[in-house]
C-alpha cells in the first residue's frame, strides 16, 4: 500500500513536471556571460544593457513566432574562471538556447571548448582572432578580428610614414592577443616594434613606464591595446611628460567615456573602429546608417547615456541569433546552420556575411579610422 | 639613465609611495587603538573620492572635498559604532573577518550608487596635459598636490600624536589598553576616534589622487594590499616608518621598470611583502621585543 503511495506521488510530480516542462516550451532560454563589473564592465555593462532592452522590445512584440525571450544574463567581472563556471552552468543546468558573451577575449578563449563539447551556441562579443581561427563549430563573434583591425593601423601608419614604434598592452586577453597580431604583422607592413610593455590591467598611473619609453627618441608612434582606464592614463601620462608622439590605441577605445575621461589629453589620438561612434555623421545612403542611428538612439534614450560599440557588439549576437531562430525555429543545429549560411546581415559592426571557414563574417571594410576632435569621435582623415 | 629620466622615475615612486603610506598610516592608527588590521581601509580612500566627484555637482571643489572628507569620517564611526563596539572582548580573527565583510559591503553599496564607471575630479590646476618643469622631469601640477597634501597630513598627525591631549590618550590606548582604562580614558571612544581619523585621511588621499588614478568602485582592494604591504614592511604601529616604507615601495616600484619589464611590478611589492613576513616578522623599523608582546 505505503509503496503504491509513494509511486503515485511520483507519478503526480513527474506529470507536473511535465506539464510545467511544457509550458516552458512557449520561451527561449538564452544564456549571457557579460563582464558587467569590474575593470572590463566599460564592455560588458553596455552589452547587458543592450540585450535587456532588445528582449524586452521583442517579447513585447510577441517574441519570435510566439516564442519569447527568457535571458539569462551572468556577470563574471571580466573574470575568465568565473566565466567558466557560468558557462557550464548555463550549459548543463539553465540548459540555455545558445549563449551571447563573454564580453573579453580572455574569458572567450576559455569557454570556446566548453561550448563546442556542449554543443551549445556561442556568440562572442571579443575581439580576439584565435576565438573563430581555428573556426569552432558552435562558436561565432560579432566584432572585428583584432586581426583587421591592426591591419588597419598599420595601413595609416604607412601613410603617415611611421615606421618605428612602441607597443603598451594591459595583461588580459585582449592586450595580449592585441600584443600578438601586432608582433605578427609588423614585419609584413615594414613596422619595426623598438619596445613592448605589458602592464597590470588595474594600472592606475603610468608615468614611470612613460617615461622610459619617452626617452627613446627613435620611437615615432605608440600603439596601446588594452580595454581598461588605463587606456586613458596612458593619454595623460604621455601628454604630461611633454611627449608628443602620435597615440595609436585599439578598438577597445570606443566608448565616449574614454575620452570624457582623458580630457584634452585625449584629442588626436587615433584608433579603429565600427561606424557606430559616428552614426549620425554618416552619408545617408550608407548601408549601416539605419541600423546604427536607430540602436544608437534606442539606447541614448533609454540609458541615458552615450551608446559605444560595445553595446553594438552585443546588438549584432542578439539580432543575428533571433534572425536565425525566425529562419530555422527553435532548434539548436538548425540554428547553427543558419547562422553559418547567413549572408547580407547588416549590423552595427559592418555587414556580415558568415561561411563555414569564417565565423565572424565581417570583412577588412568593416574597420574605419576614427580620431578625436573636440571631445568627439570623428573619422579620421590623414 | 639621464637625469630627467632620473628624477621622472624620482616623482612618479614618490606619488605612489606617498598614496601607499597614507593608506598604512590609516591601518597604524587603527591597529594602535585595536590591534586589528582594518580591511576596509581602501574603501575609505574609494568613498573620498566618490563622495567628492558626487559633491562637486553642487559645490565648488575644496567644499566638495571638505564635505566629502567629514561624511567619510562620519561614516568611519558608524561602522565603528554599529560593527565593532558592541563586541564583547572579540577576537583578533572575528574583527579582521567582520572588516573584510565591511569591506565587501561597502564596495557593493558604491557599485549599486555610483555605478560601474570610472569618475574623477577636475585637475586642481590646469588640466589634463598641464605640466611643470623639476629637475628637468616633467609631470602634473597634481602630483605636487598630491605629495604636498599627504605630507601635511603626516605632520599634522604626528603634532597630532605629539602635543594634543586626544593624541596622547589614543597613543596611550596603543601602549597598554588596561592601562589606559584605569588612567580613565574610555578605551572605546578612542576606538571610535581612529576609525573616524584613519577614515578622514584615507578619504582626503582619495580626493587629491582621484584625477591622476580615477576613482573606480573597486580601487580599494589594490590599494589596501599595497597599504597593508607598508604597514608591514615598516612595522606594524608606527606610522613614521609607514612613510619610510611607503616612499621605499614606490620608489623601487617605479624605478624597476628600468630594468625589468612593467609587467613584474605588482610581482616585486607582493615578493617584497612576503620576504618581510618570512624574514623581519616585525618589519624594517619595528622592534622584535615590542613585536613579541602583541597579540597579531
Amino acid at each position: 500500500m505505503k509503496r503504491s503511495v509513494t509511486a503515485t506521488i511520483i507519478m503526480l510530480a513527474a506529470s507536473l513536471a511535465l506539464s510545467v516542462s511544457m509550458a516552458c516550451a512557449e520561451t527561449i532560454k538564452i544564456g549571457a556571460i557579460l563582464a558587467m563589473t569590474g575593470p572590463a564592465s566599460f564592455l560588458g555593462a553596455p552589452e547587458a544593457r543592450t540585450i535587456e532592452m532588445l528582449a524586452e522590445e521583442l517579447n513585447a512584440k510577441g517574441g519570435i513566432g510566439g516564442n519569447k525571450i527568457e535571458l539569462v544574463i551572468k556577470d563574471s567581472g571580466g573574470n575568465p574562471e568565473k566565466a567558466i563556471s557560468f558557462a557550464k552552468q548555463l550549459i548543463e543546468e539553465e540548459k540555455v538556447f545558445a549563449i551571447i558573451g563573454p564580453s573579453t577575449s580572455g574569458e572567450t578563449l576559455k569557454i570556446k571548448q566548453i561550448c563546442e563539447d556542449g554543443k551549445t551556441i556561442l556568440l562572442s562579443c571579443a575581439a580576439a582572432e584565435q576565438i573563430v581561427n581555428p573556426v569552432a563549430k558552435y562558436v561565432f563573434k560579432t566584432p572585428q578580428k583584432d586581426s583587421q583591425v591592426v591591419h588597419a593601423i598599420f595601413e595609416t601608419m604607412k601613410a603617415n610614414k611611421i615606421s618605428k614604434v612602441a607597443v603598451l598592452a594591459s595583461n588580459t586577453g585582449f592586450g595580449q592577443a592585441g600584443k600578438g597580431q601586432i608582433e605578427k604583422q609588423a614585419p609584413e607592413s615594414g613596422i619595426q616594434v623598438l619596445a613592448t610593455e605589458v602592464y597590470d590591467s588595474k594600472a592606475t598611473d603610468l608615468s614611470a613606464i612613460v617615461a622610459k619609453l619617452a626617452a627613446n627618441k627613435e620611437i615615432q608612434a605608440v600603439i596601446n591595446w588594452s580595454i581598461e582606464p588605463a587606456q586613458a592614463i596612458v593619454l595623460k601620462n604621455a601628454r604630461q611628460a611633454g611627449w608628443n608622439v602620435p597615440i595609436y590605441q585599439s578598438h577597445g577605445f570606443g566608448n565616449i567615456k574614454y575620452v570624457e575621461a582623458a580630457g584634452v589629453a585625449a584629442e588626436g589620438v587615433i584608433f579603429p573602429a565600427g561606424r557606430l561612434l559616428i552614426a549620425d555623421k554618416l552619408a545617408d545612403k550608407h548601408p549601416q546608417k539605419a541600423v546604427l542611428v536607430k540602436y544608437t538612439k534606442d539606447y541614448e534614450t533609454k540609458f541615458k547615456e552615450e551608446a559605444s560599440t560595445f553595446g553594438g557588439h552585443a546588438y549584432d549576437a542578439f539580432k543575428i541569433l533571433c534572425r536565425a531562430i525566425e529562419q530555422a525555429g527553435a532548434n539548436k543545429e538548425k540554428v547553427r546552420d543558419a547562422i553559418e549560411n547567413m549572408k547580407g546581415f547588416v549590423g552595427t559592426a559592418g555587414v556580415f556575411n558568415f561561411s563555414p571557414t569564417d565565423h565572424n563574417g565581417l570583412g577588412q571594410d568593416s574597420v574605419t579610422m576614427l580620431t578625436v576632435k573636440g571631445g568627439n569621435f570623428i573619422e579620421y582623415k590623414k | 639613465m639621464t637625469l630627467e629620466l632620473f628624477s621622472q622615475y624620482l616623482l612618479a615612486g614618490i606619488t605612489y609611495g606617498i598614496i601607499y603610506a597614507i593608506v598604512g598610516i590609516g591601518f597604524n592608527i587603527i591597529y594602535n587603538t585595536t590591534g586589528i588590521i582594518n580591511f576596509a581601509q581602501g574603501e575609505f580612500v574609494m568613498l573620498g573620492g566618490m563622495i567628492a566627484i558626487s559633491m562637486h555637482q553642487w559645490l565648488p571643489l575644496p567644499l566638495a572635498i571638505v564635505a566629502a572628507v567629514l561624511l567619510v569620517m562620519l561614516i568611519g564611526a558608524l561602522v565603528e559604532i554599529l560593527f565593532i563596539r558592541w563586541l564583547d572582548r572579540p577576537s583578533v580573527l572575528r574583527m579582521i573577518i567582520i572588516t573584510i565583510g565591511i569591506s565587501i559591503l561597502v564596495r557593493e553599496a558604491a557599485l549599486h550608487i555610483w555605478g560601474e564607471g570610472v569618475r574623477s575630479l577636475p585637475y586642481f590646476v590646469g588640466n589634463e596635459i598641464t605640466t611643470v618643469r623639476i629637475l628637468g622631469a616633467r609631470v602634473s601640477p597634481q602630483v605636487l598636490w598630491v605629495i604636498g597634501v599627504c605630507t601635511v597630513m603626516v605632520l599634522a598627525l604626528s603634532l597630532f600624536f605629539k602635543y594634543t591631549l586626544q593624541g596622547k590618550k589614543m597613543q596611550a590606548c596603543a601602549a597598554n589598553r588596561v592601562a589606559a582604562t584605569l588612567c580613565g580614558i574610555s578605551t572605546k571612544n578612542m576606538v571610535t576616534l581612529s576609525f573616524m581619523l584613519s577614515a578622514g585621511i584615507g578619504a582626503l588621499a582619495g580626493c587629491v589622487m582621484s584625477p591622476i588614478t580615477y576613482t573606480q568602485y573597486d580601487i580599494g582592494t589594490g590599494l589596501a594590499i599595497k597599504g597593508f604591504t607598508v604597514a608591514i614592511l615598516g612595522g606594524l604601529g608606527s606610522s613614521m616608518a609607514a612613510v619610510a616604507a611607503g616612499l621605499l615601495l614606490g620608489l623601487i616600484e617605479s624605478f624597476s621598470v628600468s630594468v625589468v619589464p612593467l609587467a613584474f611590478q605588482d610581482a616585486i611589492s607582493i615578493s617584497l611583502l612576503l620576504a618581510i613576513l618570512f624574514l623581519r616578522p616585525h618589519g624594517l623599523f619595528g622592534n622584535k621585543d615590542a613585536a613579541d608582546l602583541k597579540e597579531f
